[in-house]
Order: C-alpha cells, then sequence, then structure tokens
C-alpha cells in the first residue's frame, strides 16, 4: 500500500514558483569569535500549491543562503522554515528577518556573491519522500561591515 | 476450560520427533527474520535500516511510532536532508534535518548542524560536550520513506517488556501445541 502511495506521487509533476527579495542588511559583523555574521529581512514569496497530492502530509519549506569560500566548497546555511500543512496555505508572501544565524566558518563574507534557494521537503502520509528546490542567483553581500 | 485440557494432553503426546521438527522450523523462522535484516543493512548501506521515532521534536511530520525507511548512500550530506545520527555517549539515535552544511575544499569532509522541525534551537544542546558540529561518521542514514504508527509494536515492547514475554510465550505455545 506504501508503494501504491508512492506510485501516484510519483506521476504528479509539480511546478512550483518562488522569488525572494533582500529587503535590508539589518547589520553585518565581525563576531569575538572571529567568525562574520550577516542579518538581513528578505521578502519571500512562493506557490507551492502543485507539490500536494491526496498522500501529502505537509511540506517543509526552507530559505538557505549557499556560497563558496577559499576554505569550504560549499557552505549551507538555513535562513528561515517553515511547515506548510495544507494546499491553501502553498502560496504565500512573507517578510522576516534570518531566523537562523547567519555564520560563516571564517571571516570571508565581505563582498561576498551568494545564491538563495528555496528548497521543498514533501513529507507523504504514507511513503517515499520528495524533495527539490529553486536556486536564485545574484545576491551580494556589502564590501563594509555595518 | 476444555481448551486447557487439550492443550495439556497435546503436550503430554508429543513424540521426541515432532518436537524436534517444530523445534528447527521455530529456528528457521528466526533465521530468515535476521536474513531478511541483514538483507536489508546491505541493500540500504546502514547499520540501522529502519528506526522507530520516539520523540515529538519532528511534529507534525513525523510522530512517536512513525517508522522511518533508511538509505545512507556516498552522495554528500546537504540542507534540508534528514538524517539519523548517533552522539557520543548517548545509544538512542537521533531524527532532525540538517539545517547548515560547510564542505571543506581540500578533504571533501562536511560540517554539519541539526535541528528537530518542532524543536525551538538547534541541536548543539544535544551534542557531546565541546562539540559544535556532526560529521558524516555521527551519521548512520537518510530518512526516504515512512509508515506511521507501526512502530508502536516496537515502544510497547521495550516500554513494557512483560508483553514481549507474553507474546514469546504465547507464540512458543502455539508452535508446539499445533499439529502439522
Amino acid at each position: 500500500m506504501c508503494a501504491m502511495a508512492s506510485l501516484s506521487d510519483n506521476l504528479n509533476s509539480p511546478s512550483p514558483t518562488s522569488q525572494i527579495q533582500i529587503l535590508n542588511i539589518n547589520w553585518f559583523q565581525k563576531q569575538p569569535h572571529g567568525n562574520d555574521e550577516v542579518s538581513l529581512t528578505m521578502n519571500i514569496t512562493a506557490d507551492l500549491q502543485s507539490l500536494f497530492t491526496w498522500n501529502t502530509k505537509q511540506v517543509f519549506v526552507f530559505v538557505a543562503a549557499e556560497y563558496e569560500t577559499p576554505k569550504n566548497s560549499l557552505n549551507q546555511v538555513s535562513l528561515w522554515d517553515a511547515i506548510i500543512p495544507t494546499k491553501e496555505h502553498a502560496n504565500f508572501w512573507i517578510q522576516t528577518a534570518n531566523k537562523y544565524r547567519f555564520v560563516d566558518q571564517g571571516s570571508n563574507l565581505r563582498g561576498k556573491e551568494f545564491n538563495l534557494t528555496l528548497h521543498w521537503h514533501v513529507m507523504p502520509k504514507t511513503g517515499k519522500m520528495f524533495a527539490d528546490k529553486i536556486v536564485m542567483s545574484g545576491y551580494r553581500l556589502p564590501e563594509e561591515y555595518r | 476450560m476444555g481448551w486447557i485440557g487439550d492443550t495439556v494432553d497435546s503436550i503430554k503426546s508429543i513424540q521426541i520427533r515432532q518436537l524436534l521438527t517444530q523445534a528447527v522450523s521455530l529456528g528457521m523462522i528466526v533465521t530468515s527474520a535476521l536474513i531478511i535484516w541483514k538483507a536489508l543493512m546491505c541493500i540500504t548501506g546502514s547499520e540501522s535500516p529502519v528506526v522507530v521515532v520516539l520523540s515529538g521534536s519532528m511534529e507534525p511530520g513525523f510522530k512517536r511510532g512513525d517508522i522511518l525507511f533508511l538509505h545512507m548512500s556516498k552522495d554528500p550530506i546537504r540542507a534540508g536532508e534528514i538524517v539519523v545520527f548517533n552522539v557520543d555517549g548517548r545509544e538512542i539515535p537521533i531524527v532532525h534535518r540538517v539545517i547548515k552544511v560547510h564542505e571543506r575544499q581540500d578533504t571533501g569532509e562536511v560540517e554539519v548542524l541539526t535541528k528537530g522541525d518542532n524543536n525551538y534551537g538547534d541541536d548543539r544542546l544535544l551534542y557531546a560536550q565541546g562539540q559544535l558540529w556532526l560529521q558524516r561518521h555521527h551519521i548512520m542514514g537518510r530518512a526516504v520513506g515512512f509508515l506511521p504508527y507501526v512502530g508502536w509494536v516496537t515502544i510497547i515492547m521495550t516500554e513494557k517488556p512483560i508483553i514481549k514475554y507474553i507474546l514469546i510465550g504465547a507464540l512458543g505455545l502455539l508452535v508446539i501445541t499445533s499439529k502439522d
């Protein structure tokens, strides 16, 4: 039964959309422990209604900043997440500061170019879980601390 | 009352050969279960291919008593994945979501931070003293699918072991008294 439920989920071809705007860099500092940290406010809009099927219990959505540094080939830092319980809640707009701290391993964030990715994780009532993401590029942090 | 009399009679009338046959059948069932478990471990690449959710820290997605199917591939660990990990010194594995990933250029090793969806803060309080990140060797597998409620059998048998003994006793009695 579990397999059949997942099979019907496979037939669904979702087409989610999203946009993220950075409204403000609230502050940007090097912390006492030596790592850069930035606080920002974002405007997140998304339409994830096409992800929901009869077998969907909830969709977990999160926004992560992704960037590269000399030490790390990949850094993924989750900035915000939410649980979408039903299809009706899946077309949304939210203005928020980052829920989780945007801290680097080191001091590499000045002038840093980064992507913002919107990830979704579909949790079924039973069976296989699906996940995917939309990558939005072209964001850049300030050259100087503020 | 008649049933008890019949049971006593059938126990008395068992011949040695029949008893041995049934002991071997029981042994075969247990061994088959073990083989299936080991094969699952092999196929999924994980030490523990199935785990039972024990806490409410991932609600409403996973509830206490749900069963998670795990798989561990060589693919790098990425944000958003739900992983099962062990903390040094704690015997019960934890199932939470990865919220931060830092992957080294030179070695490809990762440092990862996790958090339960239903928890306010991240898992640093759960890690060992002084530990800020999880590494790959802490992680037993990724959750790829799940079945609700089925894990309650395991939880009940662990928390009220008397039920386990009753079940095994009943199973043993059934095997002994069945005539096939």
